[in-house]
């Protein structure tokens, strides 16, 4: 009998899992199928959803008037340096906080995720005139520092969580074996905390990849990542909706192949120390 | 010896070779523009102009309308000189104008030909007396309605009509059960989406938005009929979910068949009548925008996407090149052998309109300059007002509050409100906002 509700609340967990997460993937693969329609066919009522003349005349368009490579490798640079900057600053400040914590601890760890509080846009000509008077202002460097900035909060935060779940002995038995702080960071809890650090990094450099208010409003011609590309095809007079969506397939597609076979570590990575 | 000469030789000429290759392309330009049609094709077209200028490179950054007007109005509000040329409309010219962002162009060459300008445009972008930037296209509003269905429907829509006419064609026109709606106009919120509208439609209903004094006049009478008839004909004879219709919602619509008249910018005559995507392309007529009965004034809508050259750049004769190129007759002429007559940037030459070819290849060529010559921005209401702008109000302040009124009204065609309760709404806030920027005590 337990076993039967059992069995029963496990198909209907799944379908709701299900219909949930073709919810959320809908979009997605609607912006997929529109990106191989005419631009006729991607208004038109009722939509068709896969009987269409599929076409690569989108992706030809936008090939042929985006320089896709430029905003990709400045994507790549800018997502996956601002990520490993972070990391390097952010495991020593978690280590201290998650095995040496003082008094006020907490109150940092809490100012720090106050700054997520504000709107960037509240800061955004302070930042410009500071960009502006270093040379900053369109560059990968620039977009890099700013990057890192704004989602040092969040990796310091996972990786206190994850520390938080090592237990403290084996690094105060490295010491006891003579480990200096160097190599007890480096060689004892880093290999420990991999998958954790992981997750972080992934979570990030996704972070990273979406980010669209700085990297739209500090870049021009020459830093401009993917995110810049998609908001070029976006147009208020006129009907671009399949240009748009090939531009977006092609901006979000590394990405989601990141993630697909990530998913495992970012899954744990979102939900570590959520169940005790 | 003869070797020694002959690397003497060598070297001299690798670095004539070097230096010719640094002032090849020695001044590159950046450019920010939309990424609307025309600008596209101007981006396609540019080898044109650097074929002309071997020492100009381009770089381009196409963005979203929104997304543009803040990048750049952040980059030159600060100097920032990111762009040399920059793509912005008549609501700004006179504004940025004023705080002197912008560099002045008097000095254009002669067969540039400026008094060729249309009129209306051209005091649009002037401030003080000079020109502040060129216009690449230019747009009014008007009314464009399914020849086909008003031939069903038995009514013939004037080319001059009042507001009444087009509440009578829009109920005629209607035909819910097969999905054609009389009337479709723009509902989602912003101050370039329905408050362009909503602005215009109240202008010939003889409102304003402020008395001589900065005090919103959203409680007055003309705004009153003017609201309350914009939702009762959305209500009425529109499509449903129009709140959320902006420009391309409604070319959508009326591409496909199921607007009886759309009232929106001119530009929108191109594309109805664009075989390739357009099924109602042979059956589209053209009426001016409409006006209240005793009120002489036709909506005052305005608007050119012009190029022009901040203060801040450093390339500033070069970036004067490019906007005379893109902006000038030759530019036309490119287009018309590239994509025919049809495609020419509409609006902001005199000389288009005395074409013969693109008369016969536009049809709505002579309403949109009609409506074009119609409108005064200079004094947008029948009433006295202490500013200008047609479907806009040239101050710094009117994009957050013509938002905010937007929501309200928008809102209201949503059914969250009535019409009495949206222009109170819109009242307090302009008051509140006006308070705040120091117009009013």
């Amino acid at each position: 009998m337990a076993r039967a509700v059992t069995t029963r609340r496990k198909a209907v967990n799944t379908a709701i899992a299900w219909t949930i997460g073709l919810l959320i993937f809908f979009p997605i693969l609607w912006t997929f199928l529109t990106s191989f329609k005419t631009e006729a066919e991607a208004i038109s009522s009722p939509p068709a959803f896969l009987f269409f003349d599929w076409t690569l005349e989108n992706y030809g368009a936008v090939q042929e008037r985006s320089n896709y490579f430029r905003h990709f490798m400045n994507s790549v640079v800018i997502s996956i340096g601002s990520t490993v900057i972070g990391l390097i600053i952010a495991v020593p400040a978690a280590w201290a906080m998650a095995f040496v914590p003082g008094r006020q601890t907490r109150n940092v760890l809490m100012w720090m995720l106050s700054t997520k509080m504000l709107p960037p846009v509240g800061v955004l000509v302070p930042i410009y005139l500071i960009f502006r008077d270093f040379g900053l202002l369109d560059t990968r460097t620039g977009l890099v520092i700013v990057l890192t900035l704004i989602n040092l909060p969040i990796i310091v935060w996972m990786l206190y969580t994850y520390f938080r779940e090592i237990p403290g002995e084996i690094l105060e038995a490295a010491r006891m074996d003579g480990a200096s702080l160097r190599n007890e960071i480096i060689h004892v809890l880093t290999p420990m905390a991999v998958p954790g650090i992981a997750s972080t990094l992934l979570l990030n450099v996704i972070l990273a990849w979406n980010e669209a208010f700085w990297t739209l409003n500090l870049t021009a011609a020459n830093a401009a990542p993917l995110t810049a590309f998609i908001a070029s095809y976006s147009s208020p007079e006129g009907l671009f909706y399949a240009k748009l969506s090939a531009a977006s397939t092609m901006a979000i597609a590394p990405i989601l192949i990141i993630g697909w076979f990530s998913q495992k570590q970012l899954v744990r990575g979102l939900t570590f120390g959520a169940v005790k | 010896m003869h070797l020694k000469t002959a690397l003497r030789g060598a070297t001299a000429l690798s670095v004539c070779i070097a230096a010719g290759a640094a002032t090849a392309q020695d001044t590159t330009l950046t450019i920010a523009t939309v990424n609307n049609g025309d600008m596209i094709r101007m981006q396609a077209l540019a080898d044109d102009f650097t074929s002309r200028h071997p020492g100009i490179a381009l770089d381009w950054v196409v963005l979203e309308e929104n997304v543009l007007r803040q990048r750049v109005t952040t980059d030159i509000a600060t100097q920032g000189g990111q762009y040399d040329v920059m793509t912005i409309g008549t609501y700004e010219v006179p504004i940025w104008a004023a705080q002197g962002w912008l560099e002045p162009l008097s000095d254009l060459p002669a067969e540039y030909d400026v008094d060729d300008l249309t009129p209306s445009i051209r005091t649009a972008l002037t401030y003080e007396d000079t020109l502040y930037a060129a216009p690449f296209y230019g747009e009014s509003a008007m009314v464009m309605y399914r020849t086909d269905l008003a031939q069903e429907a038995g009514v013939e829509i004037p080319a001059e009509p009042t507001w009444q006419d087009i509440m009578a064609a829009a109920e005629a026109m209607t035909d819910r059960e097969n999905e054609v709606y009389g009337i479709c106009l723009r509902g989602k919120p912003g101050w370039g989406e329905n408050m362009a509208f909503l602005t215009a439609m109240a202008n010939s209903y003889g409102a304003r938005w402020f008395d001589m004094d900065w005090q919103p006049q959203f409680d007055s009478s003309e705004w009153q009929a003017a609201v309350s008839d914009y939702i009762t004909m959305m209500t009425e004879y529109g499509p449903p979910g129009a709140s959320a219709n902006g420009f391309n919602e409604n070319l959508a619509l009326f591409q496909q068949g199921k607007c009886g008249m759309w009232i929106d910018a001119t530009v929108a005559a191109s594309f109805v009548t664009n075989p390739d995507d357009s099924a109602v392309a042979d059956s589209v007529g053209y009426a001016m925008f409409p006006s209240k009965d005793g009120v002489d004034n036709r909506g005052n809508w305005l608007w050119a996407w012009s190029l022009a050259i901040p203060e801040s750049s450093d390339a500033k004769d070069a970036a004067k090149q490019f906007v005379a190129w893109a902006t000038g007759r030759d530019y036309t002429q490119l287009v018309a052998d590239r994509d025919g007559w049809r495609a020419a940037p509409p609006g902001t030459r005199t000389s288009l309109y005395q074409n013969a070819d693109y008369q016969a290849a536009a049809p709505f060529a002579e309403m949109t300059l009609k409506a074009m010559e119609a409108a005064t921005p200079d004094t947008p209401s029948a009433q006295e007002t202490p500013y200008t702008g047609g479907q806009v109000v040239a101050i710094p302040e009117f994009q957050g509050i013509g938002t905010a009124v937007g929501q309200v009204f928008s809102a209201a065609l949503a059914g969250q409100m009535d019409a009495d309760q949206a222009l109170q709404n819109a009242q307090q806030l302009t008051q509140r906002e006006m308070q705040r920027a120091g117009y009013i005590q």
